[in-house]
């Protein structure tokens, strides 16, 4: 079964120069595997790719129920160089919540 | 109106309240603050990079500017108040100009017949007349991204800032502080500092001043946390309007609950505060500041009441042997243009009249480092993620150019008046005249270690 991320998640971003972080939070407890499972760094550099040039990184936070991902060069320069309309990757967090993921389990919620 | 200077018992526990979380934010925020409901602080951050070279700017013009202006009018409005309720308030609003700053709030508590107000201030973050010194004592201040030295951007650097955390907060507070003005302050130390100084936390107590980084973390961005711009049932937050902005109610063994005050509109919520902690962090077990390096896997959240979410379990290590600075330098020039096509065609017509604008830029032999072209209402936000879309009904071209060349960029600047006149039809939104070059500031982070650096905390009486 095929589930858009935002079924299941909810997110944040920002900046730090030219590297925008993505924060991406499970709804419930039982949702996190699902993520810490589907939604590696890679999956997440080829759903960005256009936007980061420079690799994903990820970092996982089960206590939050939360992974964290650094996309970097993917700010335009970042700060004031940038010429993106979303010079701080405000709206990445939601371009995340775009991504589909193909799972096995059973039917989420 | 005289003010209580003498500290009583140890509390057993403090309300610190988050009154600005960047230049620009809620005016009205502080003041529900102070009169909705107790609290002991208010912290304010004011400051990010780019602030501090255009208050560099500012005070190279006149030595009594450079930081935060807003707050004197803010502390007019606000200060009787915080003296009859003894709210003390905690602020980085100093800008590159802490003294200036402190004058002007002893002026406007003169004005306001308040005696007896005690202003500390916290110096010696601004190391911009250092550089050299510093580079003479082999303190190279080197990009710690790029590993570049400073010699490339020397001549053109604006400001030069060392991160302080929250011990010199902490001194002005043992010194009998009502007011701490502060420059270059980390957002979590004006957070932290009244903890370590009620509770007398030690400089070592890793775990507690762990706890209170991660309560600044969560503060420093106001309303972020207590649902604003909250990304999941975003519909659910009630009365944004009058969104009350989050408070730390910490208490001694390092537990804190994160609420707001009764009668304001936002939410907080497992999921608020979640966002909050995950916003512009990098590895989670390693959340550097001055004072610890905190350990945001160890965050342990329970919901325990209608906006209560009590935060405990952090964990921390120890701090670092380094201060970060944030220098900022000239890099050239931007300037952006924007047009609005209609339907039909709209995209057409603006990726048509795009293609007319570089080729003008081509004939006329215009270089940039780099030209970018977005189109509003279509790809802006997550350009090549965003779906194809039939027939808009109208979309903005946005073009942008950057250079050291600041002829290019003007003239740039005087290409997209005449595609009105020339380009494709059903244009429109060219009422503000022609684009302006206006300058880049970019960033250089460097570490500097912390023994070379001095700290010095002033009180100042009215």
């Amino acid at each position: 079964m095929k589930i858009q991320l935002r079924e299941i998640c909810h997110a944040r971003s920002g900046d730090k120069g030219d590297t925008a972080n993505i924060g991406l939070i499970a709804f419930k407890e039982e949702y996190y595997p699902l993520i810490e499972k589907h939604v590696t760094a890679e999956r997440v550099q080829g759903h960005f790719a256009g936007i980061a040039f420079g690799g994903v990184e990820r970092y996982e936070l089960p206590n939050l129920w939360a992974l964290n991902f650094l996309l970097h060069r993917a700010l335009g320069g970042g700060g004031t160089k940038s010429l993106k309309n979303d010079a701080q990757g405000k709206t990445l967090a939601a371009a995340l919540l775009r991504m589909e993921i193909e799972i096995n389990e059973e039917k989420v919620r | 109106m005289p003010i209580e200077t003498v500290s009583k018992n140890m509390k057993d526990r403090i309300r610190i309240a988050s009154g600005q979380g960047f230049w620009g934010d809620l005016l009205t925020a502080p003041i529900d603050q102070v009169t909705k409901g107790p609290i002991d602080y208010m912290m304010m951050d004011y400051l990010a990079e780019v602030t501090m070279s255009i208050m560099q700017k500012q005070k190279r013009k006149d030595p009594k500017l450079g930081y935060a202006k807003d707050l004197i009018q803010l502390l007019e409005q606000i200060l009787p108040i915080c003296v009859d309720r003894n709210i003390k308030i905690i602020t980085n609003g100093g800008g590159v100009n802490p003294m200036a700053c402190s004058e002007a709030i002893l002026e406007a508590s003169k004005s306001l017949g308040i005696r007896g107000l005690k202003v500390g201030v916290v110096l010696g973050d601004d190391i911009l007349d250092r550089v050299d010194e510093l580079a003479g004592r082999g303190i190279e201040l080197k990009n710690m991204e790029t590993g570049e030295r400073l010699d490339s951007i020397r001549s053109r650097l604006q400001s030069a800032n060392v991160y302080f955390g929250a011990f010199p907060i902490v001194e002005a507070l043992r010194g009998g502080a009502h007011i701490v003005v502060t420059g270059r302050t980390t957002d979590t130390g004006l957070t932290l500092a009244p903890m370590i100084y009620e509770f007398n936390w030690s400089a070592t107590d890793w775990d507690k001043l762990a706890a209170g980084t991660v309560a600044g973390h969560i503060l420093e961005c106001g309303g972020q946390a207590s649902g604003g711009n909250f990304s999941g049932d975003w519909r659910s937050i009630p009365d944004l309007a009058h969104i009350g902005f989050p408070i730390a109610e910490a208490y001694p063994n390092g537990e804190i609950v994160i609420t707001k005050h009764e009668n304001t509109g936002g939410a907080v919520t497992l999921q608020t505060v979640k966002e909050q902690l995950l916003y512009e962090i990098g590895n989670p077990k390693e959340y550097i500041t001055p004072d610890c390096v905190a350990d945001f896997t160890t965050i342990r959240l329970e919901q325990t009441g209608k906006d209560r979410v009590r935060m405990y379990g952090v964990k921390g290590k120890p701090a670092t042997e380094y201060y970060k600075v944030s220098m900022s330098y000239l890099d050239g020039y931007t300037s952006f243009g924007t047009l609005t096509y209609s339907w039909p065609d709209a995209l057409e017509k603006a990726q048509k009249a795009d293609e007319i604008l570089r080729t003008r830029i081509r004939d006329l032999g215009l270089e940039f480092d780099e030209m970018r072209t977005e189109f509003l209402g279509y790809n802006s936000c997550h350009g090549p993620l965003s779906p194809k879309v039939e027939n808009l009904n109208e979309v903005v071209l946005r073009v942008g150019v950057r250079s050291h060349d600041y002829a290019a960029v003007e003239r740039f600047g005087k290409e997209l008046a005449p595609l009105i006149l020339t380009g494709p039809p059903s244009v429109t939104g060219f009422a503000g005249g022609r684009p302006k070059p206006s300058e880049v500031i970019s960033y250089w982070p460097a570490l500097i270690p912390k023994s070379a650096v001095t700290t010095q905390v002033l009180i100042q009486e009215v």
